[in-house]
């Protein structure tokens, strides 16, 4: 594959360079996509704070300082690595810098699915490969299209319901800085359903920037809940994109909790495109130290009688910052959307900061839609209330953020990963 | 119990307590009346710990401790019990919950081992017997959602739960119908031993028919300006508090 490179950012291009020297050919992503992603990249570069959408997300910034160089070199991981990452309530599945992992993947007990290295993949499955997300609509979609690894295909059979949840552990076990592009596709054909917990960790000793992209296709009637569990540690730079397509009566949940990683930035892009359909996108975050947790969603109403709820909260330590930017945008042939929103967020310190932007974009005259937003110290008045029952400051704390987070941890319908998820939530306090 | 000796207090640059002295012994039961904005909730929140107060003046020995040196959780580690004129809501954190949380600091902070869960929830049962609280009350979150008399009746289970050696009751009687202060006065008697003391903060004699004190004091312009047995309330109660503002007022 040859790239000519002429762009504005030496950012952009010194990247593009160094990727160029370890990559091979994408082979699953079209012609055209890989065209297209170094068009955009030329184009209009690594998005920096200049462009508004990535206002309090400087990423090219992240690249110009922190990875000047890319090694590319990892650390091979073995399965006494893996096993404390695993769920027993599920099936786990292992993708390791970037590429699905066969043999530290468990053996499919449960039938009716199928799990396929993009590598492998027929044309009739490859097609759908880039079919939501575009190269030409984003930079970090379009790196992703141009130097992904080996990701995986994942299916669940027409009429299927898993009897058990499906576990993707990501893994990145870099020896020196390196840049992870994970991709994947997952298609529930209709009528089935199925969870899927999606959990990111760095085992590595080097910084990582992981761009991951996840396409999310929802046939008609079909229920898919996702957990997305991400605990990267502060060697940890991401952005992780989520295209999902809704269909006719089809349900798709998301929660997504953030307890770690020195950058985080999500895209979440749902398009609701065929009626009577519902999504639902939950977000908790905290951060601490310097952290940067940016989640922004996108729901996009394109045709009548949907719902979509989201809630989002966040607590920011330290010098942290938190964003929550969610954008509702309903069609004009979206009549009798319902759209709901809410973000609330817990300021813990005086320099910690919290950004949130609601965005309803209505071109429809019959709909309901609602946002609400509040940021605020930790209530003193409950604080007192605890402490004049002998509870401690620490404690009383504690206590009150727990029952802040309790609304998003509760919707993790898996004991096991819950207590996790409560395990690692107390450490982050 | 406790010795309160000119206590002194302001909020910003306004003093309200203005040399409080009063002592209560164990076995005791004080009532302090007063009309509205005398001070009574003041001093009830500078003796739990409340930071918006400052204390400029005066002492509190609490036994045999300086009350105002110690932190509000270690005022109430100590023993000292406030039931809160308007308790606060604290959504996601369960009752039962918080009350495990406070019970066992109480006793870590006497070097005592946190409480079994089985003779736990036998005394939840027994105490909320008591104040004829509903089961289903102490599994919901904190106060949430609870009537006027459903949180007042928390409280009195809150102080059931932690036996405090002194229990401040702010108001206790504000906003409950008949049935409920009955409820409350009963297991507020109930819990009445030679070892522990209560102080009834109260604007109406009506609590008093329920729960017997054996002072009263009266509570004017941030002192007790005067004192006496049960008989004061009643006192109070038939001429009204015009009295008291009249005589007071000349000498302020």
């Amino acid at each position: 594959m040859s790239i000519k490179i002429d762009t504005k950012s030496a950012v952009t291009q010194t990247l593009l360079e160094q990727l160029q020297k370890h990559a091979s050919k994408v082979e699953f992503m079209p012609n055209n996509e890989i065209v297209d992603a170094i068009r955009l990249l030329e184009d209009k570069g690594i998005p920096n704070n200049k462009h508004e959408d990535y206002k309090y997300c400087n990423i090219e910034s992240v690249l110009r300082k922190e990875f000047k160089t890319v090694e590319q070199s990892f650390n091979e991981l073995t399965h006494d690595d893996i096993a404390p990452l695993k769920l027993d309530e599920a099936i786990n599945m292992v993708v390791v810098n970037g590429n699905y992992h066969l043999d530290l993947s468990e053996k499919m007990v449960v039938k009716r699915f199928n799990i396929l290295p993009l590598n492998d993949l027929f044309p009739a499955e490859k097609n759908r490969i880039a079919s939501l997300a575009k190269s030409k609509t984003d930079a970090l979609i379009a790196l992703n299209s141009a130097f992904t690894g080996n990701g995986f295909f994942l299916e669940i059979e027409k009429d299927a319901v898993l009897p058990m949840p499906i576990h993707i552990i990501y893994i990145n076990s870099g020896k020196q800085n390196n840049v992870v592009n994970t991709r994947n596709f997952i298609h529930v054909r209709e009528n089935a359903e199925v969870t899927i917990v999606e959990s990111f960790y760095n085992l590595g000793t080097g910084k990582v920037f992981s761009n991951f992209v996840s396409e999310k296709l929802i046939d008609e009637n079909a229920k898919l809940t996702c957990y997305t569990i991400q605990t990267e540690n502060e060697l940890t730079y991401s952005v992780n994109t989520n295209q999902v397509s809704v269909n006719k009566y089809a349900n798709y949940t998301n929660t997504t909790l953030t307890l770690s990683g020195e950058l985080v930035r999500n895209n979440h892009n749902v398009e609701l495109v065929g009626e009577n359909c519902e999504a639902s996108l939950n977000g908790l975050f905290i951060t601490n130290g310097n952290q940067l947790v940016d989640n922004h969603t996108l729901i996009d109403h394109q045709v009548p009688n949907c719902q979509s709820h989201e809630l989002y909260k966040g607590i920011a330590k330290d010098k942290s910052t938190g964003v929550f930017n969610g954008k509702i945008f309903v069609r004009k042939d979206a009549q009798k959307t319902n759209a709901y929103q809410s973000s609330k967020n817990i300021l813990l310190s005086d320099s910690a900061t919290i950004n949130t932007k609601p965005q309803l974009e209505i071109y429809a005259d019959d709909v309901k839609c609602s946002h609400g937003t509040s940021t605020g110290k930790i209530d003193e008045d409950a604080l007192y209330y605890l402490k004049a029952r002998g509870i401690g400051d620490d404690n009383a704390r504690k206590l009150l953020l727990q029952a802040f987070a309790q609304e998003l941890i509760n919707k993790l319908e898996i004991e096991s990963l819950q207590e996790r998820v409560l395990h690692l939530f107390e450490k982050a306090l | 119990m406790i010795t309160i000796k000119n206590l002194h207090a302001s909020i910003g640059e306004k003093e309200i307590l203005r040399g409080i002295n009063l002592e209560v012994k164990a076995g005791e039961i004080h009532a302090i009346m007063g009309p509205n904005g005398s001070g009574k909730s003041t001093l009830s929140s500078v003796l739990a710990g409340r930071e918006d107060y400052d204390v400029t003046a005066g002492e509190v020995i609490f036994n045999g401790k300086n009350l105002l040196e110690l932190s509000t959780e270690d005022r109430a580690r100590e023993g000292l019990f406030l039931a809160f004129q308007y308790p606060i809501e604290i959504p996601g954190v369960s009752n039962i919950n918080f009350l495990r949380t406070a019970l066992n600091e109480i006793r870590a902070y006497h070097k005592q081992e946190d409480i079994s869960a089985k003779d736990f929830l036998a005394m939840v049962k027994e105490k909320q017997a008591l104040v004829e609280l509903d089961a289903k009350l102490t599994n919901r979150s904190v106060n949430e959602g609870f009537s006027g008399g459903e949180k007042k009746r928390n409280e009195i289970f809150q102080m059931a739960m932690l036996n405090p050696k002194l229990a401040i009751l702010d108001e206790t009687d504000s906003g409950l119908d008949i049935d409920a202060l009955r409820i409350v006065a009963n297991g507020v008697n109930k819990l009445k031993s030679k070892d522990n003391a209560t102080i009834l903060i109260t604007h109406y004699q009506r609590l008093l028919d329920y729960i017997v004190p054996d002072f009263v004091h009266i509570l004017y312009k941030g002192r007790i300006v005067k004192s006496g047995g049960k008989e004061l309330a009643l006192e109070m109660e038939a001429k009204g508090y015009d009295e008291i503002k009249k005589e007071f007022e000349i000498a302020d």
